[in-house]
C-alpha cells in the first residue's frame, strides 16, 4: 500500500509541474483534472473516502468543466465546428 | 405552448387590476417608475467627427509601433529579464518559506500534540450518543458545528445569487438565441455522448442520492451527493441539450428548491441552536444508530444541503454556458 501511495505521489507532483509548464491551456486542464482524480485515490489511501467522493466530484467534474465552458467562452479553445486554432 | 401563454396574459391583466400587485410589478421591474412622472427626452446618438476619428486612428497605429518594436524597446528587455529573476527568487524563498513552517510542525501522532485535545475526545466517545449518526465526519459537521456548515451553504447561496447577477441573461435575448440557433451551446445529438449519458445518468444520479441518504451511516453526506447530482445534471445538458432539461429543471424549480432548502435548513437548525444553548430538551427523535432513519436532525439537514448544492453546480454550469437556467 505504502508503494501504491508513493507512485500517486510522485504522479501528483509530475501533474502539478506539468500543468504549470504546458503551453496549451486545453491539455493543463486536462492534467489538472487528472491531478484531481489522483488526488480522490490518495484520499481513499488515507481512509477518507468523504473527501474523496467530494473531491471526484467537485474537482475533477464540476471545475473541469467550468474551466472548459470559460475556455470557450473566451475563444481560447476551439468551436464545436471542428475548426481548432491550435 | 400557446395556451399557457393565453394564461399567462390572462393572470397579467389580472394582476394589473389589483392594486396590491403595484408593488409586485415593480420589483419585477415591469414598471418603469419614471413613465409617465419624467418627461424623457429620447438621447441622441453619439457621432464623433471624422477628424477625431482620425487623430485617435493615427495615435492608434503610433502606439502600436512603439509597443510592437521589441528590439529597440529598452524597458521592455529589462523588464523581462527582471521578471524571470525575481519569478524564481519569490518562488525559491515563498518555498523555503513553506519547508519551514513544516519543519516548525510537531510530528504526526503524538500524544502531546495539540490537536490531541478534549474536543476530539469528546466527539470519538460520545459522538455516537449524542448524535445517533454512525459516521462520526458527519455527525461533527452537521450537529456539533451546525453553525459553521449553516454559514457554508449561505455562502454557496451568495455565490450562485453573484454569478446570476454577473451572468444572467435577459429572456428576451435569450429567446432570440434559441430561435436564432437552437443547440447552439451543446455538441448537436452526439450518438456516443448521448448513448453514455442515458446509461450514466441514472447511476450517477442513485448514487448521489444514495450518498446523501446514507451520510449518517457511511462515506458521504449532503455536499458530496450534492455534487454527484449537480455533475449528473451537467451530464444530462452537455448530452441532451437545455431544452429537455428544462422540462425537469426551470428557473421556477431551480428557485423553488434552493430557497426552500435553505429556508428548511434554518428552521431545523436554528430550533436545534435555540433548544441547544437554552438547555431545553429537543424533541427530534435519535433512534437507533444504523437506521436509516435516525441521527435527529443529520438526515433532513442532508437533504437540504444535497438539494442546495445540486442547483449550485448545475446553475454554475448553465449561468456560464448559456446565461439562463
Amino acid at each position: 500500500m505504502a508503494f501504491l501511495q508513493a507512485i500517486l505521489l510522485g504522479f501528483l507532483v509530475v501533474c502539478a509541474i506539468s500543468v504549470s509548464f504546458s503551453r496549451n491551456l486545453l491539455n493543463s486542464i486536462i492534467i489538472y483534472m487528472s491531478f484531481s482524480l489522483v488526488m480522490a485515490m490518495i484520499w481513499i489511501c488515507l481512509e477518507s473516502p468523504d473527501l474523496a467522493i467530494t473531491e471526484a466530484a467537485v474537482g475533477a467534474g464540476v471545475t473541469t468543466i467550468l474551466f472548459f465552458v470559460t475556455l470557450k467562452k473566451i475563444h481560447a479553445i476551439g468551436q464545436e465546428d471542428g475548426k481548432d486554432k491550435h | 405552448m400557446n395556451r399557457r401563454e393565453k394564461e399567462k396574459r390572462k393572470e397579467k391583466s389580472e394582476k394589473e387590476e389589483k392594486k396590491s400587485s403595484r408593488f409586485e410589478s415593480w420589483l419585477d421591474g415591469d414598471r418603469d417608475i419614471y413613465d409617465g412622472n419624467m418627461e424623457l427626452r429620447p438621447q441622441k446618438e453619439y457621432e464623433p467627427s471624422p477628424y477625431l476619428l482620425r487623430r485617435q486612428e493615427n495615435e492608434r497605429k503610433k502606439m502600436e509601433e512603439r509597443v510592437n518594436d521589441v528590439a529597440r524597446n529598452k524597458e521592455y528587455r529589462v523588464f523581462k529579464r527582471a521578471y524571470r529573476v525575481l519569478a524564481v527568487v519569490f518562488c525559491l524563498s515563498f518555498i523555503a518559506l513553506l519547508v519551514l513552517a513544516v519543519s516548525w510542525l510537531p510530528p504526526v501522532g503524538q500524544a502531546g500534540n495539540p490537536d490531541n485535545n478534549e474536543v476530539s475526545a469528546r466527539y470519538i466517545e460520545e459522538g455516537l450518543q449524542e448524535t445517533g449518526s454512525v459516521n462520526i465526519v458527519t455527525g461533527m459537521i452537521l450537529t456539533y458545528r451546525a453553525f459553521d456548515t449553516f454559514g457554508e451553504t449561505n455562502v454557496l447561496f451568495i455565490a450562485t445569487c453573484c454569478v446570476m447577477v454577473m451572468l444572467m441573461l435577459d429572456e428576451a435575448v435569450l429567446k432570440k438565441q434559441e430561435t436564432d440557433n437552437d443547440r447552439k451551446y451543446e455538441p448537436k445529438n452526439d450518438a456516443i455522448l448521448q448513448g453514455m449519458a442515458f446509461i450514466l445518468c441514472p447511476v450517477i444520479f442513485i448514487f448521489g442520492i444514495y450518498v446523501i441518504l446514507g451520510g449518517h451511516l457511511g462515506p458521504g453526506g449532503g455536499f458530496s451527493g450534492g455534487a454527484v447530482i449537480g455533475a449528473g445534471l451537467i451530464l444530462y445538458v452537455i448530452a441532451f441539450g437545455f431544452k429537455k432539461t428544462q422540462r425537469f429543471f426551470n428557473e421556477a424549480v431551480y428557485k423553488t428548491a434552493k430557497i426552500t432548502s435553505l429556508v428548511m435548513y434554518g428552521l431545523i437548525g436554528s430550533y436545534f441552536y435555540i433548544t441547544g444553548a437554552n438547555g431545553i430538551e429537543n424533541h427530534i427523535p435519535l433512534g437507533l444508530p444504523g437506521h436509516i432513519l435516525s441521527g435527529g436532525i443529520i438526515l433532513p439537514i442532508n437533504i437540504c444541503v444535497g438539494i442546495e448544492v445540486a442547483c449550485t453546480m448545475y446553475a454554475f454550469y448553465a449561468l456560464f454556458r448559456r446565461g439562463g437556467l
